[in-house]
């Protein structure tokens, strides 16, 4: 028990102290100045923004993987469904370098995007696609075990009380999935917005354009200017945090609403 | 019995949507996934062996490449192993025990899940770096934990210490105290128990825990990009010579390198999902 706790400190506890502690050795003024540079402030908003984006693009997208996987039968089904994990699995330099090769000018998908006039390695479009690529897990693993224990039962009450069947999927079904969607779209987001491996490859990494927060962490770092890369690792932590505690309030209000589960 | 498998898998119009609404859903899916997370694997291993076998393994042979796999492995092997003991530890204490504090140890807990790999190799810096905290001292006693083994470490064990922790304490809460209650009242030493009834009871779920728990050790990037240094032959891991090669437009070396990265993600994959069929199998006993 002890050693646990001792353990957890030594690992977590402290490293995380000391990264508040240093911010105060800056000036509130200091801080200030530094999160709201130019620099820095577009670097979150890139961050956030293209996060935000790419977390709605999976809520509907792994909406539609977690139906097809649930609710249908079609060939190769269970290999898909393994599939869903390979971005949680694949490292996430591997997964950059992927994505940078093909969607690069002479890519297999570069090259014909080229063609439309679309460019998506090292703009902020890259970045998005990477974001899109990591977060999707996250959604059909929470979505999916909820979809598959609703209860049929339900669909029938409303289908012999007369519903036809997109009355049923949009009045029943979907508002029971909505909290497990939601927790899905959090840990989606907020897993994109610290993500680093798979996106610097693509990102181009232009500053102002196409530079993400944690990069502009680690630059910051390799110029030893210490207080501003803490600084900025400060505003993102407090914002995962607040991601998580919305995550944890959103599984309570679920357990409450549907307390037969 | 017909009539009950029959109202298990209900088909008719009430229950599912028309046929060409099925198909693009499903049409819609599988091309999603197929784009966005297969075709990134195949060019993984299309690009690794696009100039042939021999470059291939020309390229894994080089005494870079082979720094970058030993290293990855010693520090797979450090931090899978005490997060190993200790998430076992943690886990039996929050599953089997009650006392203040649970929650936040729980979140504690969870915390290297929600903080970004950056951030998580940052720590180390603002603590071990010229700079920081513990830094002047390390220097007056030539003790070398950032830019070194010790730091990769280190930020390998923050971020993957959930793993192990998280798969146990669903499994142990389940499992209760009962059993080991038991063993204990027959006379069994707290050692006896744990060895004998804990460590049984949970080894597929402890399986699980180590085994994602590794897939992590050996591919985290972020963290260990920030501690390493990157110091050629020395402190780079497989995943930072990944990216250092990418760099230097060494394209067939760096994939060669990311193939065996995404091999140990497929087998992990493969292995989870035999795990997690047996885990299933555990906690819902199948009707005959």
């Amino acid at each position: 028990m002890g050693l646990t706790l001792t353990w957890l400190s030594v690992i977590i506890l402290i490293p995380l102290a000391g990264l508040f502690l240093k911010t105060f050795d800056l000036s509130l003024e200091q801080f200030w100045g530094i999160v709201t540079s130019r620099r820095t402030l577009n670097a979150l908003k890139i961050s956030f923004g293209l996060s935000f984006a790419a977390a709605c693009v999976n809520l509907v997208m792994g909406m539609i993987v977690v139906w097809a996987l649930v609710r249908y039968k079609f060939p190769g089904r269970r290999l898909f469904d393994a599939i869903v994990d390979i971005p949680f699995a694949l490292p996430t330099a591997v997964a950059g370098v992927a994505l940078t090769q093909l969607f690069a000018q002479k890519g297999w998908l570069g090259a014909p995007l080229a063609e439309l006039g679309i460019k998506v390695a090292f703009t902020p479009i890259g970045i998005f696609i990477a974001m899109v690529f990591i977060g999707i897990p996250f959604v059909v693993r929470t979505v999916q075990p909820v979809l598959q224990d609703l209860d049929v039962e339900i669909e029938e009450a409303a289908a012999s009380l007369g519903a036809g069947r997109w009355h049923t999927v949009f009045r029943v079904i979907l508002p029971s999935l909505v909290p497990a969607l939601l927790t899905g779209f959090a840990l989606a987001f907020a897993r994109a917005v610290g993500e680093y491996g798979s996106v610097i490859f693509i990102a181009g990494n232009l500053p102002n354009v196409s530079e993400i927060a944690p990069l502009l962490i680690v630059i910051r770092l390799s110029e030893f200017r210490y207080a501003d890369a803490t600084a900025i690792a400060v505003v993102m932590l407090m914002a995962s945090f607040l991601i998580i505690f919305a995550v944890n309030r959103l599984q309570r209000w679920a357990q409450t609403r549907m307390p037969a589960q | 019995m017909s009539e009950q498998a029959l109202s298990h898998q209900p088909r008719d119009d009430v229950h599912t949507e028309p046929g060409a609404i099925r198909f693009v859903i499903v049409a819609l899916a599988v091309l999603f996934l197929l784009v966005f997370v297969v075709l990134p694997l195949v060019v993984v291993f299309a690009s690794a062996f696009s100039r042939g076998i021999s470059a291939y393994f020309t390229a894994l042979g080089q005494p870079e490449a082979l720094a970058a796999i030993k290293l990855t492995l010693l520090i797979a092997a450090i931090s899978v192993s005490l997060n190993l003991v200790f998430g076992v530890i943690a886990a039996w204490a929050i599953a089997k025990f009650d006392f203040a504090g649970k929650t936040f140890l729980i979140s504690l807990i969870d915390l290297p899940f929600s903080v970004s790999p950056v951030i998580s190799g940052l720590v180390f810096v603002l603590l071990f770096g010229a700079q920081g905290f513990f830094g002047p001292w390390l220097q007056a006693h030539d003790v070398r934990i950032l830019f070194a083994v010790p730091g990769i470490a280190l930020a390998t064990i923050f971020v993957t210490f959930p793993f192990v922790a998280r798969a146990l304490i669903p499994l142990m809460q389940e499992q209760g105290t009962q059993e080991e209650e038991a063993a204990i009242s027959l006379g069994a030493s707290g050692l006896q128990t744990f060895f004998r009834v804990t460590l049984p009871n949970i080894k597929w779920g402890l399986l699980y825990g180590v085994l994602l728990c590794n897939a992590r050790a050996m591919g985290e990037f972020g963290a260990v990009s920030v501690v390493s240094g990157h110091i050629r032959g020395e402190t780079n891991t497989m995943p930072l010579l990944v990216e250092i090669l990418y760099n230097e437009y060494q394209f067939v070396a760096s994939f060669a390198i990311a193939s065996l990265l995404a091999m140990l993600a497929l087998i992990t994959l493969l292995a989870k999902t035999i795990l997690e069929r047996r885990l299933d199998e555990r906690q819902v006993p199948s009707d005959h």
